[in-house]
């Protein structure tokens, strides 16, 4: 068997000593990190990817990958204790596992989401381990104009689904590919938009853009508001939950997982559209509905399974064929770039050590989650009574040190500063910052092969349709196009 | 009902696309455009410039006609202290050191919040750069000076 092979050659490369510590030490950072609240899984890893940078490549993503499920995990414990949710893939956790914790049953409530979340996590992994070889197999095929629609396919794909408004979301988008395109042009050797500053003939970090996105917006709206926080400060008690739990707890479990492996594949959706997706489907499948809302277990125990999930299998396109689904798999491609490691279809062939160790990595990691998070609920309990005036100087800080650590140059600092505002002003203006980081990040890799396809069909742009895969991604963006945006259309029309 | 123009959310998103992406286009007039079969340099960011452009005025005559505004109130005060913070990071790290840097950072960066308590803000300020010292000079070795500049 292959597959055994080759998940025996990655775990005998994820239990080595040195790795197994990159992935504890990941999984406990991000845990960390990510259980602050208003912190949300993005900023987690802009913050805490730097730390990964001067690492080699397979210790680096293995920690990051352990940052990533420490921080969505985080946010979930975040969400059932405090009502307000890291991120938007655990803002459904927030309804019934908040009411949990209100009726005394926080531990039963954070046992579930971590057990769904491992559940999870193994289906998700073994996918990963499934579809990835003959998706990679597949993607050898790709020429330049397959490449081209795919990418066109998820930009579109992130734009139209992003909360909001879909016209913003391509805009964001444009704008995202623009800020891309900042630096040297690798066809021409021409430096584009740089403006005679050296520093930006290199291209824009995307540590800069990402802090600058996520963190310093989301820091400046938290001080805005003037709302107070609602903690559970309760003693969390009976971390068991009944065998009853249990038994509720299970087919959710199960439909959850099936529901975001699904929708983590998919561009643009994630893990919040699943998580949401799951959480509507067991209210409407369940024998008494009017549970929901009221500290069903059901209500956390599905939509943790859904982003879980979808969370391991958002990693599929990513690995594979090189395309990040989400804002979160384009900061880890962005980090993997950063590492010099270029993924796509060859990226199992070359390193296959990365990539299976990855994997196996990913299951350790969602083990040491379970492990180390249930005994460590007082902590995490603990430190949400932190107040949020010693938090986001801390979180400042920490991103200022990380964003020069990378480049050594105070000039990605004032940019970064600059990002800042834009940011901010976008977020004030609801434009979601998503959909600009996918397009920096898939940018320099759309324009070279749109370059590559038009050159090699003689300036022909049919080649995108006569292609089979490629017209299969075309027609597919078109119908993704038509579903979501004509109902909007609709609605305008009728003048609301 | 005159549309009303003042903190309007849509007007304002849009004009920000319309001049980043007249921008975009008037600086690539500089790069070659080249044919859709050899594109220069300037063939994509002008194409990309242009969409921005029709976005933007899409968004902008929405603005005019719904009116809506901008939900809540703009921080601009805890926006400039904390760009004023990481500015003064990157300024401070090369020429004073990272103990200087640190401690300045976290004071202008606690001036955002709404409350500032003097004490409050110097014992975090000497526990974090404890840590930061610990983490990335010791830990991580990252080759920054303490105290002083490189000059």
């Amino acid at each position: 068997m292959d597959l055994l092979s080759n998940l025996a050659l990655g775990f005998g490369v994820a239990f080595s000593l040195e790795n197994l510590l990159y992935c504890f030490a990941g999984v406990a950072l991000g845990t960390l990190v990510g259980v602050l609240p208003g912190v949300g899984p993005l900023v987690t890893i802009a913050m805490l990817f730097p730390i990964t940078f001067h690492l080699p490549a397979v210790p680096a993503i293995i920690m990051l990958a352990g940052i990533f499920y420490g921080a969505q995990y985080g946010g979930s414990t975040t969400s059932i204790l405090v009502n307000l949710p890291g991120e938007t893939a655990s803002a459904v956790t927030c309804i019934d596992g908040y009411q949990m914790a209100r009726q005394g049953r926080a531990g039963p409530a954070l046992a579930t989401a971590a057990l769904a979340s491992f559940f999870a996590g193994c289906v998700g992994t073994l996918l990963i381990a499934l579809a990835g070889p003959t998706l990679g197999e597949w993607a050898l095929k790709f020429g330049a104009a397959e490449y081209t629609a795919i990418m066109l396919m998820a930009l579109v794909a992130s734009a139209v689904m992003t909360q909001g408004d879909a016209v913003k979301g391509f805009a964001m988008v444009v704008l995202g590919l623009l800020i891309g395109v900042v630096g040297v042009d690798v066809n021409s050797g021409m430096a584009r938009y740089s403006f005679g500053i050296p520093e930006l003939v290199d291209g824009i970090g995307f540590t800069v853009v990402a802090v600058g996105l996520f963190a310093v917006a989301e820091i400046v709206l938290n001080l805005e508001s003037r709302q107070a926080r609602e903690v559970y400060t309760g003693p969390v008690t009976g971390l068991m939950p009944t065998v009853r739990d249990l038994k509720d707890a299970a087919w959710p479990t199960v439909r959850g997982t099936a529901v975001g492996a699904f929708f983590g594949v998919l561009p643009g959706a994630g893990p919040a559209l699943s998580s949401f997706a799951t959480y509507m489907l067991e209210k409407k499948i369940a024998r008494d509905p009017s549970r929901f809302g009221k500290g069903a277990i059901e209500g956390v125990a599905a939509p943790e399974a859904a982003n879980n999930a979808a969370a391991q299998t958002a990693f599929i396109p990513m690995l594979t064929l090189g395309i990040p689904a989400t804002a979160t798999m384009a900061l880890m491609l962005g980090a993997l770039t950063l590492q010099g490691v270029a993924t796509g279809p060859q990226v199992m062939h070359e390193k296959p050590d990365l990539f299976w160790g990855l994997i196996a990595s990913m299951w350790i990691g969602n083990f040491l989650l379970v492990i180390l998070n249930l005994p460590l609920v007082g902590l995490w309990v603990k430190l949400l009574t932190v107040p949020y005036r010693w938090l986001f100087p801390s979180i400042i800080l920490f991103c200022c040190i990380g964003n020069f650590s990378v480049s050594n140059n105070p000039f990605d600092l004032y940019l970064c500063a600059l990002i800042g505002v834009l940011g901010y002003v976008l977020v004030k203006l609801e434009c979601e910052p998503a959909p600009l980081l996918l397009g920096y990040v898939l940018g320099p890799l759309l324009e070279e092969n749109l370059r590559r396809a038009l050159l090699i069909a003689r300036g022909d742009p049919t080649v995108f349709f006569t292609r089979p895969i490629s017209a299969a991604f075309m027609i597919a963006t078109v119908v993704i196009l038509v579903v979501m945006v004509a109902p909007a259309a609709r609605g305008m029309r009728r003048g609301t | 009902m005159k549309p009303d123009l003042r903190n309007n959310r849509d007007l304002i998103a849009g004009l920000l696309f319309v001049v980043l992406g007249g921008l975009a286009i008037i600086l690539a007039r500089d790069y070659p455009l080249g044919t859709t079969m050899r594109m220069g340099p300037g063939y994509f960011p002008t194409v990309l410039g242009g969409i921005l452009l029709l976005f933007g005025a899409y968004v902008l005559a929405r603005g005019i006609r719904s009116g809506e505004k901008v939900k809540g109130e703009w921080g601009w005060r805890p926006l400039a202290w904390i760009t004023l913070s990481i500015v003064l990071f990157g300024y401070l790290l090369d020429r004073a050191g990272l103990v200087p840097a640190t401690v300045v950072t976290l004071f202008v960066a606690a001036a955002a919040g709404r409350e500032f308590r003097f004490k409050e803000v110097l014992v975090l300020a000497i526990v974090m750069t404890a840590f930061s010292v610990a983490v990335f000079s010791w830990g991580l070795k990252l080759p920054y000076p303490l105290i002083g500049g490189y000059y």
